[in-house]
């Protein structure tokens, strides 16, 4: 569970985009700072949602965490040593401990490639070697990610997107890694499925103490999950807290607002079918 | 309208949609019934597969052309699933009016968003001048609550944000005030503020022009909020009709209540979800 351990440290997160407006390369030059400022910092064991609209940056943020883009300014600590500045040597030791999942599931996963394949591809590109042989080794991720491992010899297109997203998080545990930055990675999936999803995450995470940086715009998903949220808007970090603090009593204007915009099923209709569920399983 | 007015909006009776396949026709749709009474609004929910969307383009005569459809369609008492598409295409868009997920793919990028609306107003008014069109128009902007329209008219679609593009479409879809509305996942590529807006909109312009509205979606906490009655597919059949407080506090069949159960919902206090066909979880499942 959570500890007051550090894992991951952001601070200070800029990342600016050059645009160029009608005139392609003579035209005139904009600025975008999609990600400006940001702090955040991953306890161990935890799961830190960030939440926001589209375009309020935190697939951007999710993005330089993972050092999957450069950042303009601001540092990334991993356990306290600086990963913006990483040779690519150096980003394979990061990679072994961050890895991301994907939103969605089929086009991150090559079509091409066996179940396989694609979850042995992170050590074969670290140069490492499988530990108990690609088979052995990937009938066991897939069981622990829920899928039946007599089916490691599958393409993606034979799986359903549910099953497909498990793929996808069997090849971030591939490396065994500490920190996991899941990119809307339920938002795609039907809601059963998605239900199924989120019990694996944290399923996964009481049993092998994963960090999840839980990138969202479903406010409905992050409390399922979530043990702190930090709420994103225009670039900017707007409120961060304990997950039942920001859902009971956000501080923040534009919190509030988010809040207010997620549709619900009235409580009282909530309430009396799970009295009536209850009384039928009772009697 | 000219039907007996006893009739309702729609009369939806055995509709089915099949397609062909290697192994004999397949039933995408299989015997779905409903009816809507002006003012109304019904809900479609499913997940992917579940035949919702087949459903709402054999009611406009939009299917594909491998598809067949049997069963009935009645508009305000009178039959149009029998009719030739030339009839159909006049009540398309003029009686029944239509909006979908994806306001960018359905407008055209080369022209502007008030020639898009104008046109399909005087494909209906074919008499009307181009300036009483234009006025239209305009008002039908206002209505859906898009400021400074008669500046907008002459602006594209990539000039709107996806929150006012849908908005257009909305605009479009009331130009002829229509007696039915089908929106199709209306607001599944919204931001949440931004549905909660469109939502808005949507049951306000229903209220003041009295036009039934069939919602098909996927989020059920949407549809709770929108819909008078709901209609649950599954597989292409109806596995639940009822009103809405009535699916909602009562479910009947196992599977509306497996996928209410998998809704996540913001003041739940925060268990193992329920997911839908688990083996059921082993703690944490009572709530």
């Amino acid at each position: 569970m959570t500890t007051s351990e550090v894992i991951l440290q952001a601070r200070n997160l800029v990342k600016e985009f050059v645009l160029r407006d009608q005139g392609g390369l003579f035209g005139h030059k904009r600025i975008l700072r999609a990600v400006d400022d940001v702090d955040l910092t991953l306890y161990a064991g935890e799961t830190l949602a960030l939440v926001g609209e589209s375009g309020s940056g935190k697939s951007t943020t999710a993005r330089l965490i993972a050092r999957l883009l450069d950042v303009t300014s601001g540092s990334v600590q991993f356990q306290g040593e600086e990963v913006t500045g990483l040779s690519r040597a150096e980003l394979y030791r990061f990679r072994s401990n961050v890895q991301v999942v994907f939103q969605d599931p089929y086009s991150s996963l090559n079509p091409r490639h066996t179940v396989e394949r694609i979850v042995t591809a992170p050590l074969v590109y670290q140069g490492r070697t499988v530990p108990g042989g690609a088979r052995t080794f990937t009938r066991s991720l897939m069981e622990r990610v829920g899928l039946n491992p007599d089916h490691s010899a599958r393409f993606p297109s034979q799986f359903s997107g549910g099953q497909a997203q498990r793929i996808g998080i069997a090849r971030a545990l591939a490396v065994g890694p500490k920190v996991v930055v899941c990119d809307e990675a339920v938002s795609a999936l039907d809601v059963s499925v998605q239900a199924q999803v989120i019990n694996l995450l944290r399923k996964l995470q009481q049993e092998e103490g994963l960090t999840y940086l839980f990138i969202a715009h479903d406010l409905a998903v992050v409390r399922q999950i979530a043990h702190r949220v930090a709420v994103m808007n225009q670039g900017r970090v707007v409120e961060t807290g304990e997950r039942d603090a920001v859902f009971r009593e956000p501080a923040d204007e534009y919190t509030r607002t988010l809040l207010a915009a997620v549709p619900r099923i009235r409580p009282e209709w909530q309430a009396a079918r799970r009295a009536r569920a209850h009384d039928r399983r009772g009697g | 309208m000219s039907s007996p007015s006893s009739a309702p909006l729609l009369e939806v009776e055995d509709l089915t949609v099949a397609f062909p396949s290697p192994a004999g026709p397949t039933d995408v749709v299989h015997e779905i019934s409903f009816t809507l009474d002006p003012g109304r609004s019904l809900g479609i929910v499913g997940e992917s597969g579940s035949g919702k969307s087949m459903t709402s383009l054999a009611i406009m005569g939009l299917l594909p052309p491998t598809a067949r459809r049997t069963g009935r369609v009645r508009l305000a008492g009178r039959e149009i699933s029998s009719l030739p598409e030339r009839q159909m295409r006049r009540i398309r868009g003029d009686r029944i009016a239509m909006i979908f997920q994806d306001p960018l793919s359905s407008l055209n990028p080369y022209y502007t968003v008030g020639l898009q609306i104008e046109e399909a107003y005087r494909a209906h008014r074919p008499n009307v001048t181009r300036r009483k069109a234009r006025q239209v128009v305009v008002e039908a902007m206002e209505r859906v609550q898009i400021t400074d329209a008669a500046r907008r008219v002459d602006h594209y679609p990539h000039q709107f944000s996806g929150g006012m593009r849908q908005r257009v479409m909305i605009a479009m879809a009331l130009s002829t005030e229509p007696d039915l509305i089908i929106a199709d996942e209306p607001t599944t590529a919204l931001d949440v503020t931004v549905q909660a807006q469109i939502l808005r909109l949507l049951r306000s312009v229903q209220q003041d022009t009295g036009a039934g509205l069939v919602l098909i979606t996927h989020d059920l906490a949407v549809v709770s909020e929108m819909a008078d009655d709901v209609v649950v597919m599954r597989s292409g059949q109806c596995v639940e009709y009822a009103g809405c407080e009535q699916l909602f506090s009562d479910p009947r069949h196992p599977y509306t209540c497996a996928l209410i159960d998998a809704v996540p919902q913001l003041e739940d206090d925060v268990g193992e979800l329920r997911a839908v066909g688990d083996a059921g979880p082993s703690r944490g499942g009572e709530r």
